[in-house]
């Protein structure tokens, strides 16, 4: 029997690998449950009104970008519109080319790892030097983050370690003070040296213009306090209304992503360098990124585009935990990107439809959501299509339903079957050739079958008046 | 979910789904499901025509298959007497899932008429009847797994209240609770790596506490669960909520 993908990839996935993903979001978790109810009396309730403003903000979505256009010129930012991955690219490469810019230097940004920016920039000569910690290692190892807020944390020091010596940033020492100190040290020069500095944005608020951006290790803010131009990748979907908003979603966010009051760094940017306004790049851009997300916005699982980037979900699922998260063979892993990946996919659709597979259902996502997102249903929603569309991925190791239904509509039959099972009690169970028996029994025992004995219970407790029964 | 829109109760008066796994595998706990609602003087009906809720199918994805089944027992289960169910899961899939896969199907109003009559057993006992302690006497300790499909309803409290309040028991609690078991129907055997590993995981927390018995108002995932204890030779004994109910019932001699 075929078994799904994401089960094979966790099979086959190293020990400590496991051991390192499950205990960082494990910690992740309980530091997020925690902070979150020894400060608000109820929580559940705040995660529902969040879900409502951002739900408004997407159905809504043909009123706020114009509106967040006018008011970015008007605090002096250029806009952009990026229809595609690569159109976001050549909007960025136009950008630094008019300036003659070599060097970019970048925060952690999750719609540029859609994009594949860096990797772009790279073969058109341009340097794009990754300054968050974690993306940093990524970027030097030639990996793919596996989380999406804590993008190595299927990788312990020992790992980084031995990747810092080979790429000449001091001999090997696991300690993690260390570590940090040298890329430190090796990414200061970066920033100086750089022309450009690019970020993403968590919250664009329509009533002032105003781009959001959360960090804690400040590299956000070398990257335009050292650099004249400053670009800011944002999704479409990563709009608030209004700036009292920030104060319900800030909150909620580093809560449910890194279980922080508020992160380190809370950065409000308004526009480039002005009168007013005497710090910062005396050139600001903003490209707005569809790449997929109208196509999402038009499908029945709209509310994915709620989603605020926490990695709470990750966090909290059993699946991801066994599985990590490059099981999941997209940008965004764990339950959020078992919705969001086959879905920007577009075409490619069947390809990633037994990610939605990847779930026992247990709605433990959808408990820790920040934005309240009804994931299980979504995943469901995207089962059914993947049926729909017969793909392969999707149906791998999911027993064919047909006979069973023509069983279960048919009571005789029904009651037949139920008899019948009772082979298995006198057949040993590994010469019944029922693929999905043979998975049972491959992991677990199969109770005795009792088949019938209930309903004969019944009848004979209803023949001696001991309780009503309705004939069909 | 349909749960939060349910009418109260106003006769002792149900129609049993007895599950398929209860009519396949466990029919010790539909037996303590009839002896338990008797004793509260609840007045049993038993459709004989009924087979399954349908979740297999829509969980796989099949929602073609699946409202096939789900029409079936909506013929099944017709009139507006409650409908109880000693699944969290079955239950789930009538006030939550069905009316999912009928959203754009002519019978939707047809399929939410019966989502918003349709209890899970304990939840049916506490919230719908008012009953809050239970009588009798059992002796024991027990760990109490909240199924996933309970997450928001009334099943999960109403469990460890009236388990708790039996004379001779202890509720044991232990560690991530809110983890799932990893059942999950067809996920436990498209997904066995995974599903048996999650269910280590749940069995390593349960025995860490050294219960007599792990209880849960789902006998799926106990179904799982025991079977992989058994399979590692280290078999934990399980028992459905009302089990213990209609055993306490006995033991005091109440029934």
């Amino acid at each position: 029997m075929k078994f799904q993908q994401i089960d094979q990839y966790a099979a086959r996935l190293r020990p400590d690998t496991r051991a390192s993903v499950h205990s960082g979001s494990k910690a992740g978790h309980e530091k997020r449950t925690s902070v979150l109810f020894d400060h608000y009396i109820d929580p559940n309730r705040l995660r529902g009104i969040a879900g409502e403003i951002k739900q408004h903000v997407i159905e809504n979505l043909d009123t706020y970008l114009p509106a967040v256009e006018a008011k970015l010129q008007s605090n002096g930012v250029q806009v952009h519109w990026a229809a595609t991955a690569e159109a976001a690219n050549e909007a960025v490469l136009a950008i630094m080319r008019a300036r003659g810019a070599k060097r970019m230097v970048k925060a952690k940004t999750m719609v540029s790892e859609e994009t594949e920016l860096a990797h772009f920039l790279e073969k058109q000569g341009i340097e794009c030097v990754e300054t968050d910690l974690g993306e940093f290692i990524i970027q030097i190892d030639g990996d793919h983050p596996s989380h999406i807020v804590k993008p190595i944390i299927h990788k312990n020091r020992r790992e980084i370690a031995t990747s810092f010596e080979k790429h000449g940033l001091g001999a090997y020492n696991d300690d993690p003070e260390t570590i940090t100190r040298r890329a430190r040290a090796h990414l200061r020069h970066k920033y100086l040296e750089a022309d450009v500095g690019l970020t993403g944005a968590n919250f664009v608020v329509a009533e002032s213009g105003r781009l959001v951006l959360v960090t804690n290790e400040g590299n956000s803010r070398f990257c335009l306090a050292a650099t004249k131009c400053h670009i800011a990748m944002v999704g479409i979907e990563k709009i608030l209304p209004l700036d009292r908003d920030l104060g319900l979603l800030l909150n909620l966010l580093a809560r449910s992503g890194t279980g922080q009051q508020l992160t380190v760094y809370t950065e409000f940017i308004t526009g480039p360098k002005s009168a007013t306004q005497p710090d910062g790049p005396e050139e600001m851009h903003v490209i707005f990124v569809d790449n997929g997300r109208t196509d999402v916005l038009a499908s029945d699982c709209r509310d994915i585009l709620r989603c605020i980037r926490c990695g709470a979900c990750l966090n909290v699922c059993p699946v991801y935990r066994q599985a990590g998260g490059h099981a999941y063979r997209s940008v965004y892993p764990g339950p959020v990107g078992a919705v969001l990946s086959p879905l920007l996919a577009g075409k490619k659709f069947p390809e990633l439809a037994d990610l939605p597979k990847a779930s026992s259902l247990c709605g433990a996502c959808n408990e820790v959501c920040p934005v309240n997102i009804p994931i299980p249903d979504l995943l469901l929603r995207l089962r059914e299509k993947g049926k729909k569309e017969g793909s392969e991925a999707a149906a791998a190791g999911t027993p064919p339903m047909g006979a069973w239904a023509v069983m279960a509509t048919q009571p005789m039959a029904w009651k037949t079957a139920l008899f019948g099972g009772k082979i298995m009690n006198i057949l040993p169970t590994k010469y019944i050739p029922v693929p999905a028996l043979q998975a049972w029994q491959a992991k677990r025992t199969l109770p005795a079958w009792r088949g019938g004995e209930f309903r004969s219970w019944m009848r004979d407790r209803a023949s001696r008046g001991g309780s009503a029964k309705r004939e069909e | 979910m349909l749960n939060h829109e349910r009418l109260p109760i106003t006769e002792r008066r149900v129609q049993l789904m007895a599950t398929c796994l209860c009519d396949a595998f466990y029919d010790d706990v539909a037996k303590a499901t009839v002896e338990v609602l008797e004793h509260l003087g609840v007045s049993v009906e038993f459709p004989e025509g009924q087979t399954c809720c349908g979740q297999p199918a829509f969980n796989g994805g099949d929602w073609v298959a699946s409202r096939k089944v789900v029409r079936h027992t909506l013929k099944t289960f017709s009139g507006n007497v409650p409908v109880v169910v000693p699944s969290g899961s079955c239950a789930a899939m009538l006030f939550h899932g069905a009316p999912l896969e009928f959203e754009k199907e002519s019978d939707l109003a047809a399929v939410e008429a019966l989502g918003r009559r349709t209890w899970e057993l304990l939840d049916y006992i506490v919230n719908g009847l008012g009953v809050t302690t239970w009588p009798g006497r059992y002796e024991g300790r027990l760990a109490v797994h909240r199924s996933c499909h309970s997450r928001g309803t009334g099943t999960g409290d109403a469990t460890v209240r009236l388990l708790g309040s039996i004379a001779g028991v202890t509720v044991a609690p232990f560690g991530e609770g809110e983890q799932c078991c990893g059942f999950g129907g067809t996920f436990s055997v498209s997904f066995p790596t995974i599903s048996s590993a999650m269910g280590s995981l749940k069995l390593d927390h349960i025995r860490a506490v050294q219960p007599d018995a792990l209880v849960s108002a789902d006998i799926s995932c106990l179904m799982h669960l025991s079977g992989l204890a058994e399979k590692e030779g280290k078999p934990v004994k399980v028992l459905h909520a009302v089990q213990v109910m209609r055993d306490a019932l006995r033991n005091g001699g109440l029934l």
